[in-house]
């Protein structure tokens, strides 16, 4: 068993052994404060494990120049400070290959640590995802586990695309088996984009987990099994590109969609879910569809009110139980 | 100087390049043919043209929204670069990117911006991939005076400093940020006073002289290349022309006055070009009027072949958007 985070720096050794043109950047890589860089400096030196200045806006274009010209960085941030580097990330990351009519290759994985549930209040608390998936040009990877943490992490340090990995932060220290390397097929771990996982089968209701959602999901279809209600539980793993299939053949057979996103709900991963399957499978549902994402208010600090605003096993279970009514 | 005749020559060439095909976008934009918006250049020809002939084709630059004639500069085929700028099928971009996305990564063009200053930090890391991966290639990155107050400025000057990247920082100082005066928006007296803040060489040039520019310029390259670090060239220049094709009917009044434009009209940097090259016995009379006759009949020939280029096929829509299918 491995933790997330234990599963990421592995991906990171791995890729950065096999291509030495993969390197890391970030800020405080080097004492590793956010756990998933112990170690790199002293096995690959300090120009491939580079400590930047305070600078997000900056050392996300210089990652992406970088990538123009035969690098793979590995850069690694954390959600809320996305914001200070949005002009490189939309007006550069997510345009310029479309742009210049296919020239430029960006194989940059920015690897993002995403806070929340933990008192850190507004400033520290984004999950902003779905910002980026409504922006052309971005792939978006979220992980809830470690196995895929790491096969979808080496997947993307090896696109030639801007890969945006959202860790989830209640995800990040959950154990999960991540099989060794000389026991896989192919001698590695690889997880394709695009292929969601169904984590749980189930009969009654199709319920699409997104990041720390999928955990929720589990624990209501566990909190259900007991009342004889069957939960089936999708992962989709990757936003964009996103597996709308799997998730249209569950709701054929199931009637029933639960989305539970812990992002804002307007505009959010749940809501484009469940736009396309009112869209697109209509007339399998036999009842409303039903979003259980975050409420459309900032993140307070007190904790008497931040758990309020996030979605709950308890919160799903009433979901699943509206759309059984 | 280190200068040769044929070099000389060739910079002419790309100042004339520049301003014809610029003439052209002007008389397009006129007929109504021009799709978007478009930034000439004219005025500040030896400032772009100065710049690249210091540097070899694996060099790479960055640019802005005033963007024709640095890719032309680089040695940039005009054909293609009309032909984007009309939307087309052989454009640069293949008709996706437009006048202010211009960009040949086979010449080392990584392209220019919309937003100004944005590409300054892609161009720091293009130096950063030159640091890393032990090459010799340097980057330089053409800016405007307003570009220099951006924060994307300012951290990528930082960072090329502390990691002693090949990056040659131009900021083109043509006095204006679209009507904004630098004398309002810059808090010092030069953008070059800035380099020592972070611990570079600032060097000032006129940006009307094209060797000046290229004196300037090559310097800064052989210290980059010599793994020496960055440098902020900052070239006063001007431009001739409003700040986009049609502003001229938006402002509300004159930001600049009509004896300061004439002023400074009278420092064309091709007559100055053509008349030291001429005066040190470099080029005739006769070979330049002969450059000049053909680089207009090239412009001619680039717009005839823009205006046959297709239109990309509504099927074209989404090619491009992914290097790895999805």
């Amino acid at each position: 068993m491995k933790t997330y985070i234990q599963a990421i720096a592995e991906a990171t050794i791995e890729e950065m052994e096999r291509d030495e043109t993969v390197f890391t950047m970030g800020e405080d890589l080097r004492q590793s404060v956010y756990g998933a860089t112990a170690g790199l400096v002293e096995r690959f030196g300090e120009d491939r494990v580079i400590d930047t200045p305070l600078s997000e806006n900056g050392f996300f274009g210089a990652a992406l120049g970088a990538s123009l010209c035969g690098m793979r960085p590995i850069v690694e941030t954390v959600t809320s400070f996305l914001w200070v580097g949005m002009d490189q990330l939309i007006s550069q990351a997510s345009k310029m290959r479309y742009m210049f009519g296919g020239q430029a290759e960006l194989p940059v994985t920015f690897r993002i640590r995403m806070f929340y549930a933990r008192g850190a209040a507004a400033h520290h608390s984004d999950r902003n995802y779905p910002i980026f998936m409504n922006t052309p040009g971005l792939k978006i990877i979220c992980p809830t586990n470690a196995y895929d943490a790491k096969g979808l992490m080496k997947t993307a340090v090896r696109d030639n695309d801007v890969c945006m990995l959202f860790e989830d932060g209640i995800a990040i220290s959950s154990r999960t088996e991540v099989p060794d390397n000389e026991d896989l097929p192919g001698g590695e771990l690889l997880v394709p984009f695009g292929v969601a996982n169904t984590v749980r089968a189930g009969s009654d209701v199709t319920v699409v987990g997104i990041a720390g959602g999928v955990q929720h999901a589990l624990d209501a279809a566990t909190i259900l099994e007991a009342e004889g209600i069957s939960l089936e539980v999708i992962d989709p793993r990757t936003l964009v590109p996103l597996d709308m299939d799997t998730i249209l053949k569950s709701v054929e057979r199931t009637g029933r969609l639960v989305v539970v996103d812990p992002a804002h709900k307007v505009c959010s991963a749940a809501s484009e879910i469940a736009a396309t399957v009112a869209q697109e499978g209509f007339w399998s549902l036999q009842a409303p569809i039903q979003v259980v994402a975050s409420e459309q208010v900032n993140v307070p600090y007190s904790p008497a009110l931040e758990p309020l605003i996030y979605p709950t096993p308890e919160k799903v279970v009433t979901a699943v139980r509206a759309v059984l009514d | 100087m280190e200068l040769d005749k044929q070099q000389l020559e060739e910079m002419y060439r790309r100042m004339c390049r520049i301003r014809y095909f610029e003439e052209a976008v002007i008389a397009i934009h006129s007929s109504g043919e021009l799709i978007g918006p478009a930034h000439p250049y004219i005025g500040q020809e030896a400032v772009a043209v100065g710049a690249c002939a210091a540097l070899r084709d694996d060099d790479r630059i960055a640019g802005s929204h005033r963007s024709h004639g640095h890719p032309i500069a680089k040695g940039g085929d005009v054909k293609r670069a009309m032909a984007e700028i009309l939307g087309k099928v052989d454009g640069f971009c293949k008709g996706k990117g437009g006048s202010m996305h211009l960009a040949d990564f086979s010449i080392g063009i990584l392209g220019e911006s919309g937003i100004v200053a944005s590409s300054v930090p892609i161009a720091t890391g293009a130096a950063l991939a030159s640091k890393l991966g032990k090459k010799d290639f340097v980057s330089l990155v053409f800016f405007g005076d307003g570009a220099s107050n951006q924060g994307s400025c300012h951290e990528s000057m930082n960072m090329a400093a502390l990691w002693d990247l090949p990056v040659i920082f131009f900021c083109e100082n043509n006095g204006y940020a679209i009507t904004t005066s630098y004398k309002n928006s810059v808090s010092v007296e030069h953008v070059s006073d800035r380099a020592s803040a972070y611990g570079m060489p600032g060097v000032l040039v006129d940006g009307q002289d094209a060797i000046a520019v290229w004196e300037a310029t090559n310097e800064a390259v052989k210290r980059a290349r010599a793994g020496e670090g960055p440098t902020l060239i900052e070239a006063m220049t001007y431009r001739f022309e409003e700040h986009s094709l049609g502003l001229d009917r938006i402002v509300k009044s004159r930001y600049r006055s009509q004896e300061e434009v004439d002023e400074a009209k009278k420092r064309d940097p091709l007559d100055i070009h053509r008349a030291a090259i001429i005066s040190h016995g470099f080029a005739t009379d006769a070979e330049c009027d002969e450059i000049e006759a053909t680089e207009k009949a090239g412009i001619d020939t680039a717009v005839e072949f823009a205006r046959n280029s297709p239109f990309p096929e509504p099927g074209d829509l989404f090619d491009d958007m992914w290097a790895t299918p999805v």
